[in-house]
């Protein structure tokens, strides 16, 4: 069986370096009572609880959903923890989809969070080794692939890099306010990994996401407009292998065909109004848009050359601001999938892209093995509305 | 719900320190599961893996098995951070959908690496209770006290368990503990953290366990002798030990509640009980009367590779039903400690 999944609540923290004021089960609650209010529901009206995050060695708690079980209202009640890598975000709200779309559940709380500033962050993605390369040590020989590959100039990392870093200005929720930020600041900021300068990276941020997510029934009594479900996928292939290609990883590929068939989308480019993707690091909007067939070999770059994925522009790219504005880790993913919704549903404020009904979200992690997605739209009929 | 059963099943005996990585040990486990299940690596339209990254002491530590499930080309996975039990509720979860028909649900974990009394710790309230660096023993003997101090067991029917478990393993290949001496022998044992013996304690193992779900179509068409996922779920309680009654078992009552355990009676139970006084605590929770044959495999007192145990306890509950000829099973697995949260399967044959 498999039934329309909407989301009626959506909810976020402020991002922050350091979230001192709260604890960890408080952060999370931060993100969990917004989604609630948001959809004017209570504790009691959740069903079951899905928790995500990324490693529990980044803040030194193990099982973290045993501890959080009474913050989140799981008490009584099933509560289930994912861990995808970076994906995580992402797949925790697409089991949290699942659990609605089955019938097993009617009204499904799920959250996402990272509180980084509890723990070492490079240490962690370096497989908890000392000496690690970090995560941009791991990505970046793959971007000066594919700009060889694809044949891009140098500042198409700085234009992606103050994009999100203004976009991330119309977001209060956003880590990094940085509204003037330049090119030419971008450019002369100090090179952390060849070709990523600083203000190409992703921040380290303490915060959390959360989504209430329905039936059709929860829907039509939802306060605000509701997101539809139209399409999920999920894909993870090895992180190394001979043969394997990191740069438009197959797993990559076949996941974003398999949302876009599930959601009815021949042609994303026209029939996507927004879209959030997982871009850590500057250089990885290009790589998605043609790693996912958004644009065709080389016209990556070129899409943002043009403009084409600015906020004003045909094809709106992390109008939140994206994973290189706040970056708390297990819930960055959840962060893509929260945004893309809450622009369908037309209540994003300030970075709201006008009449945007078709979202398309992604998350990816790991040695860019791990991939989630979802397409979600204004109404179920979002898609064909666009043929 | 869509029945879903279970058409293949594989355990790895449980061991005090493996010599093999965790994938290195996870892939026959696999690859056995997926043999008996009589299905191809390429009929798998959905997996689910359940491990803990502070095991292996390393972040990450579950991306490395995906090499034992050998993603290419790429597969449609997911990772839970809990016992192979919830990987399994996963899968079945993703079955419901009716667009794929088989389904892998596997658990591994490596405890010998590390030291459980430091690791634990870190599962409880990082504000006010790691601190105390209550360690499983520690947890589990305060519970025992309390059932001791109400009158709903003695030490002597601990021993009694404990005796039974170690000898029903003796006939199970994949048990660590197998056969014991007289109840009357371990009680002349000193306690290891009063009011526990050592034969109240689980061994500290390395192992892994896998199911293959199928629907029902399919399950029929490739096995003779399905075992059907009757009713599953699972259920939490407080974290706070003093917020709860650790005599009574709650969530495991709702879980079996809800999965639907008294729509027929049991006839074998397969229950996550690490500590001996835990298993009559979850019999009274499930309402499991002495005709039911609690844990002939010897249970998690003969083998504990915890996030595979409570996996291994439904593939044991099944291997009853497919194997044993019994009619209807349940298995049960846990997480946190003193049980905070618990999941009922019921199985039953044909």
């Amino acid at each position: 069986m498999s039934r329309p999944a909407a989301i009626v609540g959506i909810g976020q923290t402020k991002h922050k370096k350091r979230r001192d004021d709260v604890s960890l089960p408080g952060l999370v609650r931060e993100a969990a009572q917004r989604a609630l209010d948001d959809a004017e529901l209570g504790w009691t009206d959740i069903d079951a609880v899905v928790l995500g995050k990324a490693p529990d060695p980044f803040e030194g708690v193990m099982m973290p959903e045993l501890s959080m079980a009474d913050a989140l209202g799981a008490v009584g009640k099933p509560i289930m923890r994912v861990h995808t890598a970076g994906s995580v975000g992402g797949s925790t709200a697409l089991v949290a989809t699942h659990l609605v779309q089955t019938g097993i559940h009617d009204r499904v709380l799920t959250v996402a969070y990272e509180k980084q500033a509890e723990g070492n962050a490079q240490w962690g993605l370096a497989g908890g080794r000392s000496g690690g390369m970090g995560a941009g040590g791991i990505f970046a020989p793959w971007m000066r692939s594919y700009m060889a590959r694809a044949g891009a100039p140098e500042h198409i990392g700085w234009m992606v890099a103050v994009k999100d870093r203004r976009n991330a200005a119309k977001n209060p929720y956003a880590h990094l306010q940085m509204p003037n930020l330049t090119i030419d600041e971008v450019k002369d900021s100090p090179m952390l990994w060849d070709p990523i300068h600083w203000h190409e990276s992703c921040p380290s941020s303490d915060g959390a996401c959360a989504m209430v997510i329905t039936t059709e029934d929860g829907a039509a009594r939802s306060p605000h407009p509701p997101a539809w479900v139209l399409g999920t996928a999920m894909r993870s292939e090895l992180g190394t292998f001979p043969g394997r290609d990191p740069v438009r990883p197959q797993a990559g590929v076949e996941c974003a065909h398999l949302v876009y068939e599930a959601a009815g989308i021949r042609d994303p480019r026209q029939q996507v109004d927004i879209a959030e993707l997982y871009v850590p690091f500057s250089w990885y909007e290009p790589m998605w848009l043609e790693g996912h067939d958004i644009a065709g070999p080389g016209e990556g770059w070129r899409m943002v050359e043009s403009g084409e994925t600015q906020i004003d522009g045909s094809f709106p790219v992390n109008p939140s601001g994206g994973v290189l504005s706040s970056n708390p880790i297990g819930a960055s993913g959840m962060l893509r999938f929260a945004e893309t919704a809450l622009q369908v549903r037309g209540r994003a404020g300030e970075h709201q892209v006008p009449d945007a009904t078709v979202g398309l979200a992604q998350a990816y992690g790991g040695a860019a093995q791990y991939f989630a997605m979802w397409v979600v739209g204004s109404t179920l009929d979002a898609v064909d509305q666009k043929r | 719900m869509d029945d879903i059963a279970i058409i293949g099943y594989a355990q790895s005996p449980s061991q005090r320190r493996a010599e093999l990585t965790e994938p290195q040990f996870l892939f026959p486990v696999i690859s056995e599961a997926i043999e008996r299940a009589n299905v191809e690596r390429r009929d798998i339209g959905f997996t689910c893996a359940g491990s803990c990254d502070y095991l292996s002491g390393q972040t990450f530590a579950f991306v490395m098995n995906l090499e034992a499930v050998g993603a290419w080309p790429p597969i449609s996975e997911s990772h839970v951070e809990m016992d192979g039990a919830w990987a399994l509720y996963e899968a079945w979860v993703r079955l419901q959908h009716g667009d794929i028909d088989v389904a892998l649900a596997f658990g591994s974990g490596k405890s010998s690496p590390g030291d459980p009394s430091e690791i634990y710790p870190l599962q409880l309230d990082p504000y006010t209770l790691t601190p105390l660096g209550a360690d499983p023993v520690s947890m589990a003997a305060l519970q025992a006290r309390a059932m001791l101090d109400k009158g709903t067991i003695t030490e002597q029917e601990m021993a009694e368990i404990a005796v039974r478990s170690r000898t029903n393993a003796a006939n199970n290949p994949y048990a660590q503990v197998r056969g014991s001496g007289d109840v009357d022998t371990l009680l002349r044992e000193p306690y290891v953290t009063a009011p526990l013996r050592r034969h109240d304690l689980p061994p500290i193992s390395d192992g892994a366990s896998a199911v293959v779900l199928a629907t029902a179509d399919k399950a029929r068409a490739v096995c003779e002798r399905p075992v059907w996922i009757r009713g599953i779920d699972h259920r939490i309680e407080p974290h706070q030990p003093g917020m709860r009654d650790l005599t009574e078992s709650i969530s495991t009552r709702q879980a079996g509640r809800h999965a639907g355990i008294d729509h027929g009676p049991v006839e074998v139970a397969e229950l996550s009980a690490t500590f001996s006084h835990q298993e009559k605590l979850l019999r009274e929770a499930l309402g499991l009367g002495d005709e039911v044959q609690v844990n002939p495999s010897g249970g998690a007192l003969a083998a504990n590779p915890v996030m595979a145990v409570g996996l291994a306890r439904i593939a044991e509950a099944a291997r009853a039903i497919s194997e044993r000829g019994v009619s209807r099973a349940l298995a049960h697995a846990t997480s946190g400690q003193c049980l905070q949260q618990n999941l009922v399967c019921v199985l039953e044959g044909a």
